[in-house]
């Protein structure tokens, strides 16, 4: 299988859901003959034309609500908002309407939209280009909501992010666009959302993570195992709707949970993770649900001494496994 | 009466109606009238909880969908639509069934709050509470009509007050890039709430505002019908031979308060409130037509007596109809369920028993 980065990962499982259904189309913000502020969507405005690949005006609740509209009659949007932290102005687009749509006329109506956006820090981003923004969609009903982590799981995804029913939310964490590489194979297959995956088999401790932080909790394992500490790793990948299976399979076999992830602590994604295993495994917990997570300031400082206190790393993980394991 | 023999081939004709054409519409603003004058007296009488009003905007309503292309085109409406959602092929049962919140009702299921009005059927999106939202989805409707080259118009309604919302110049900027097949509707009728115009508005008319997009901008007297009619038809052309939106503002009187909770005589003076009794569509038309000789006594007799059934069997039909269960309350939140994913919010978690 050939290897591909992240980015072109995407790109293709564009490029291709384009050619498969003429009702697929791409808007956003250069998302045309520039191709994207970080070129994922480049070369389809030379295939596809600007009839299906529309530079829009710098509106991100207009990108958003006439994808709303065009899927309603009839279109599979794929809006780009920029970067994640651009996405708020479109908040109530996404939140009142998207989401509820479908609920609220009762079946009548459905919005079958993607909506893309690049998250994440570590990239030099600062505040307004580094946020992880996933915990404010996760926590609203009638949205999907997917981070994957590998190219293979990128294009599989983003196939069935497409073709699906309902909004979804498909988060990109920037840092891995080309820092990520990995085996794609040709020709088409699809990653249904809504299941995880254990990307690493352990017994002693689970990890749970998505996105980077699915990467650095790998490498965190590897770190440990040295030291005699078998972890499990647990890739998300899709957010929302969540596999619970999965999850409570795992911290059911290994007793201890330690989730991670990039957003700040309170109220973050991980927050539910950790009450779902506090309420639904609780008899088969050796030591507490703990959290590694991103600290309670607004956002990501630029300075990079500042944006590496921010992040979360593969150290940083590891320290927290072996005080939980020791628990 | 050789004058009004002229009148009566006139009237329709120089905006291409033709009698029958007229008398239905007129029926249309009547029917809306006592629906909505009906709801008012269920809620006073205690059997529904809440009305948000379309009396006074009729006219204009019906006037301007009557120029679409029914079962083709499309329209986001907002919560005064109600004769906009008849003339657009709901029925009075369907705007009852909204205001009990059956099971049955088109709109929601007994969702949403009476007012938000929609049905896929007709073509008629639905519609929330925050405002403007709506015109996003008309713009992207049309989008998707020129995309496919559908030949449809996506037309929107809203308040005045809600037209200072960010969607509106968003949406309105796009179109009129793309010269997209979309006609903006804005019913003002001098009040978001309880707050004028002057405090809501920097010009006289949102028609003004039409400029800044390139487009053109409409004021017409929302209490004359044909001159509502005769603006929307022409915007509908103009919107279906690909040469971009229009703007209309239709300038309208709200004979009620804001809804059931609001006492405008609060915020209003009395010799405001009579005098936008005169700007009231209904009787207008009445006349009109009946100056016209197209309206005779015993047509309008025979709507009244036709009008008067419909309405009583919308309530009756609307008072028997089942409320939903709370076992499908889970229903629709996508398009499959996802049972592992979302148990109830009580008790411990779906795949454990309580220990």
């Amino acid at each position: 299988m050939p290897a591909k980065t992240f980015i072109e990962a995407i790109r293709e499982g564009l490029a291709e859901e384009m050619r498969r259904d003429d009702s697929v189309i791409v808007l956003g913000e250069d998302v045309g003959k520039k191709g994207g502020v970080f070129l994922t969507t480049d070369g389809l405005w030379e295939e596809f034309g600007g009839d299906r690949v529309i530079d829009t005006p710098l509106t991100e609740s207009m990108i958003v609500g006439a994808s709303i509209g065009a899927a309603v009659n009839g279109l599979r949007p794929v809006a780009e908002i920029q970067f994640a932290d651009f996405i708020h102005p479109a908040f109530n687009q996404i939140v009142s309407e998207a989401a509820r749509m479908r609920y609220r006329s009762n079946n009548g109506y459905c919005v079958p939209m993607t909506i893309r956006a690049p998250y994440g820090g570590g990239v030099h981003g600062a505040l307004y280009h580094s946020q992880s923004v996933e915990a404010f969609f996760t926590h609203v009903p009638g949205l999907k909501v997917v981070v994957p982590s590998t190219p293979y799981d990128a294009k599989g995804l983003l196939r069935s992010a497409v073709r699906d029913d309902d909004p979804v939310l498909f988060f990109e964490h920037k840092k891995m666009y080309r820092s990520v590489r990995g085996d794609v194979p040709d020709g088409e297959y699809v990653v249904p959302l809504g299941r995880a995956a254990v990307t690493r088999p352990g017994t002693q401790l689970s990890v749970i993570a998505y996105g980077l932080m699915a990467h650095y909790a790998l490498e965190a394992a590897d770190r440990v195992a040295d030291e005699g500490i078998s972890v499990e790793v647990v890739d998300l990948r899709t957010l929302r709707p969540l596999d619970k299976e999965t999850l409570l399979d795992s911290v059911r076999k290994t007793g201890k949970c330690l989730v991670v992830y990039e957003d700040n602590r309170f109220g973050g994604y991980g927050a539910e993770i950790s009450a779902i295993v506090a309420e639904e495994a609780f008899d088969y917990l050796d030591g507490p649900v703990v959290r590694v997570a991103g600290p309670d300031v607004p956002a990501v400082p630029y300075n990079h001494v500042l944006e590496e206190w921010f992040m979360v790393n593969p150290e940083k993980i590891a320290d927290s496994i072996r005080k939980l394991a020791a628990y | 009466m050789a004058v009004s023999d002229r009148k009566v081939t006139h009237l329709g004709e120089a905006v291409g109606l033709s009698d029958e054409q007229l008398v239905e519409m007129y029926r249309l603003v009547a029917l809306a009238r006592a629906v909505d004058e009906r709801m008012w007296v269920l809620n006073r009488a205690g059997r529904i909880p809440f009305v948000i009003s379309g009396q006074g905007h009729e006219g204009a309503q019906v006037g301007i969908a009557w120029a679409l292309e029914k079962g083709k085109d499309w329209i986001a409406p907002f919560y005064r639509s109600i004769a906009t959602c008849l003339t657009f092929g709901m029925s009075a049962r369907d705007i009852m069934t909204a205001q009990y919140a059956t099971a049955g009702d088109p709109s929601s299921g007994g969702r949403q709050m009476p007012g938000h009005y929609g049905s896929h059927e007709h073509n008629l999106v639905s519609v929330s509470s925050p405002v403007a939202t709506q015109l996003l989805h008309a713009v992207g409707i049309a989008l998707a009509a020129k995309i496919r080259k559908t030949g449809e118009v996506a037309l929107t309604i809203m308040g005045e007050g809600s037209s200072n919302q960010g969607d509106v110049h968003e949406g309105l900027n796009f179109a009129a890039i793309h010269k997209l097949p979309f006609v903006f509707v804005v019913e003002n009728n001098g009040y978001a709430i309880s707050v004028p115009a002057s405090m809501q508005l920097s010009v006289t008319d949102v028609a003004d505002r039409a400029s800044g997009y390139g487009i053109p901008g409409v004021v017409v007297d929302g209490s004359d019908v044909l001159a509502c009619y005769k603006a929307s038809k022409e915007a509908v052309a103009r919107a279906r031979a690909g040469d971009g939106p229009t703007l209309i503002e239709a300038k309208v009187t709200r004979l009620t308060g804001h809804s059931s909770d609001d006492q405008q005589s609060k915020y209003r003076s009395e010799e405001e409130l009579v005098a936008g009794k005169g700007q009231d569509p209904l009787p207008r038309f009445r006349e009109q037509l009946a100056t016209a000789g197209i309206l005779t006594k015993a047509i309008e007799a025979r709507l009244e007596a036709e009008i008067s059934a419909v309405v009583d069997d919308a309530t009756e039909y609307g008072e028997s109809q089942p409320d939903p269960q709370p076992s499908t309350a889970m229903k629709w939140v996508y398009g499959e369920d996802w049972p592992s994913e979302t148990p109830p919010p009580w008790g411990f978690g779906a795949s454990d028993e309580p220990h």
